[in-house]
């Protein structure tokens, strides 16, 4: 239960409502055991975007600056929706897949623990 | 006919005749009419006329020290800045901690100086109000001396003439300002809490301890100066801050449970903000006087632990957050460079990779951490640098929903994961970088769903230069960053290679040879 205590009534939206989008979606990318790039990173996209395009597209673009991207095996890669595990069709949206606004989809790739094996 | 000449006041008659005697209580409105605030936030007094003024100052006598602590200050700073003082600083690296200082801390003393008029205004209790109202106009001297012994680098260096219009917009200013605005949008008794208690007391040290020592040994006069006049007004504030937090737990027992949920909060919210002061501490300072390590261990478990026990006869314990900080002392600062170095268009300051001799003493300093975990990807990145790719990690950010941090912090015990939490409000997801942060956002989620997190406003075309049409069919947001930021490019990029670089030798080189 909130313990907010206000002076009036205090009914204020959300500054990250979906509507504020215009009809795309928050969507954060992180590549775990890669903290190089620090933090996941954030998109804005139309819920009917192919997963293809995450990969080929945005995370290539990201994390191809970091030498284990070449060694990755995507037979082996463990997905993640939040806490949640997941198999992502590539070939299918985002909507598709079941990932919503502001969903944070992270990746393990097994055997790649970044820069000499230290989780960067 | 002798003359009756009235007896000279004792200080504390005058103090008495000077504040609490000029306040009255209102019989047209009703008290609570006139002081809502004081109410509201469930806190109970009593007896506003407990309250002690440990100092006892009254305004006429604060006028005369503050003029005179003036009159040095800027008797210095003159003679610092006719003497071409920027030259004397041991490397021009050191330049970019007062950018970072400047965008950082000067908004938010402003800041301080609004909360304060406000308490100053809402507190019943005329002790309490001249006190806040004096450290008003101290927070508003510090705002003004900290810009003004940062100007005259300015007229030589890149990245600071647009601090005051980036406070607002520039993503990694977002946990000062939204660490106030929280603060000054909560209760009187909380922003007491907040910034008199929890910050001025716990954690001011340790920015100043960097700031002020780091800029005394790297040859900084003038910020030096302005640390020392600022000096005394802090003992003032520390004591005002602890003041109020006995006076309400004095009052009423019932206070107790409120108090420590908000010295929680606080004491976390302010670990969160100060991640990057480690980094200036650890990475930016040429010539280093201590690890961040060492100065939290000093400032934070010793002496705020004994401010702790201290406090443990009222019924406070220890923050819940606190052993979760002594664990990440090991790893902010290294984190915190990692995400500022990789990206070199997006401050107005620049970074680098440390030099094999400052790794070793990083590696010194940290044996638990820096080999283990942060040197091989410097190094790393440094080889990249060398062969023409530096690293520019040109994504926007996560962050969190309270602290508004990127999402950089490790999973506690385990370095190499990251800390991710959530929760679902309004059927709407919201990310916290901790369980503190987490457990803040649930207790108020009404106030934390406003966060203004410049990324997601980028993406939704509330970050455009003046004049950008967002209604054409083909606009793409987050295109004109560096105009909407009015980032000077000059500013931008590695340390090597930079215009600073370059004409601070060049200077420098003029002022010591034919």
């Amino acid at each position: 239960m909130t313990m907010l205590k206000t002076l009036a009534p205090y009914d204020v939206k959300s500054r990250d409502a979906v509507e504020n989008y215009k009809g795309k979606q928050l969507l954060y990318v992180n590549w775990e055991r890669h903290r190089m790039f620090s933090r996941p990173f954030v998109l804005a996209l139309p819920p009917e975007t192919p997963f293809s395009v995450i990969i080929d597209q945005y995370m290539t673009d990201c994390f191809s600056y970091h030498p284990d991207w070449k060694q990755i095996d995507w037979n082996t890669v463990v997905w993640q929706n939040g806490n949640t595990p997941f198999t992502p069709d590539r070939n299918k949206s985002l909507k598709e897949n079941g990932i919503g606004h502001k969903d944070l989809i992270r990746f393990r790739t097994p055997g790649l623990d970044g820069i000499a094996g230290t989780g960067y | 006919m002798d003359m009756k000449v009235a007896k000279k006041l004792g200080l504390k008659e005058r103090y008495s005749l000077m504040t609490r005697d000029l306040a009255w209580d209102t019989t047209f409105h009703k008290m609570e009419d006139v002081f809502p605030q004081t109410t509201y936030e469930g806190i109970k007094i009593h007896d506003w006329d407990k309250w002690e003024d440990p100092f006892r100052l009254t305004m006429d006598a604060y006028w005369k020290y503050q003029s005179e602590k003036e009159r040095k200050l800027y008797a210095i700073l003159d003679g610092f800045n006719q003497n071409n003082g920027h030259l004397s600083v041991t490397d021009a690296r050191y330049i970019n901690v007062l950018k970072l200082f400047l965008g950082s801390t000067p908004p938010l003393e402003l800041m301080a100086a609004r909360g304060f008029s406000m308490m100053g205004r809402q507190m019943n209790g005329a002790g309490p109000r001249v006190a806040c109202q004096m450290q008003a106009v101290d927070e508003y001297r510090h705002f003004q001396t900290q810009i003004h012994s940062i100007s005259n680098y300015n007229k030589y260096y890149n990245g600071m003439d647009e601090f005051a219009h980036q406070q607002s917009r520039m993503w990694y200013l977002s946990d000062g300002k939204s660490f106030f605005d929280d603060a000054i949008t909560a209760g009187p008794f909380e922003f007491m809490v907040a910034i008199g208690f929890a910050f001025e007391y716990v954690l001011t040290n340790i920015l100043f301890v960097p700031f002020i020592s780091g800029a005394a040994y790297n040859g900084d006069m003038a910020a030096m100066t302005v640390g020392f006049s600022a000096q005394s007004d802090e003992a003032r504030h520390m004591t005002l801050g602890l003041e109020c937090i006995k006076f309400m737990l004095e009052q009423d027992p019932d206070n107790l449970p409120i108090v420590q949920r908000w010295i929680d909060k606080w004491t976390w919210r302010g670990t969160r903000k100060l991640a990057s002061v480690g980094m200036m501490m650890d990475y930016m300072l040429p010539k280093r006087i201590m690890s961040f390590k060492e100065a939290w261990e000093m400032y934070v478990e010793d002496n705020g632990g004994s401010l702790f026990k201290d406090l443990a006869r009222y019924g406070i314990t220890i923050p819940k957050c606190f052993s979760q900080t002594i664990e990440e002392k090991e790893h902010v600062s290294h984190q915190s460079w990692i995400g500022f170095y990789m990206k070199p268009e997006a401050t107005p300051f620049h970074t680098w990779i440390p030099t094999p001799d400052e790794m070793d003493w990083l590696s010194e300093k940290y044996p638990n951490t820096f080999d283990q975990y942060y040197r091989p990807v410097l190094e790393y990145l440094d080889q990249q640098e060398k062969a023409g790719n530096r690293f520019n990690n040109k994504t926007a950010p996560m962050n969190c929903q309270v602290c508004v941090s990127t999402m950089k912090f490790n999973e506690p015990g385990d370095p190499m994961e990251m800390c991710f939490r959530e929760s679902i409000y309004n059927g709407e997801k919201f990310h916290t970088c901790s369980d503190h942060c987490k457990e803040i956002f649930d207790n108020e989620p009404e106030k934390y769903v406003q966060t203004f997190i410049s990324s997601h406003q980028v993406l939704q075309g509330n970050c455009e230069p003046d004049g950008t049409d967002v209604n054409v069919p083909d606009f793409k947001p987050g295109q004109n960053m560096l105009d909407y930021w009015k980032l000077d490019k000059r500013a931008l990029g590695d340390f090597n290679g930079s215009e600073d670089q370059k004409n601070f030798a060049q200077w420098r080189e003029q002022a010591t040879k034919n």
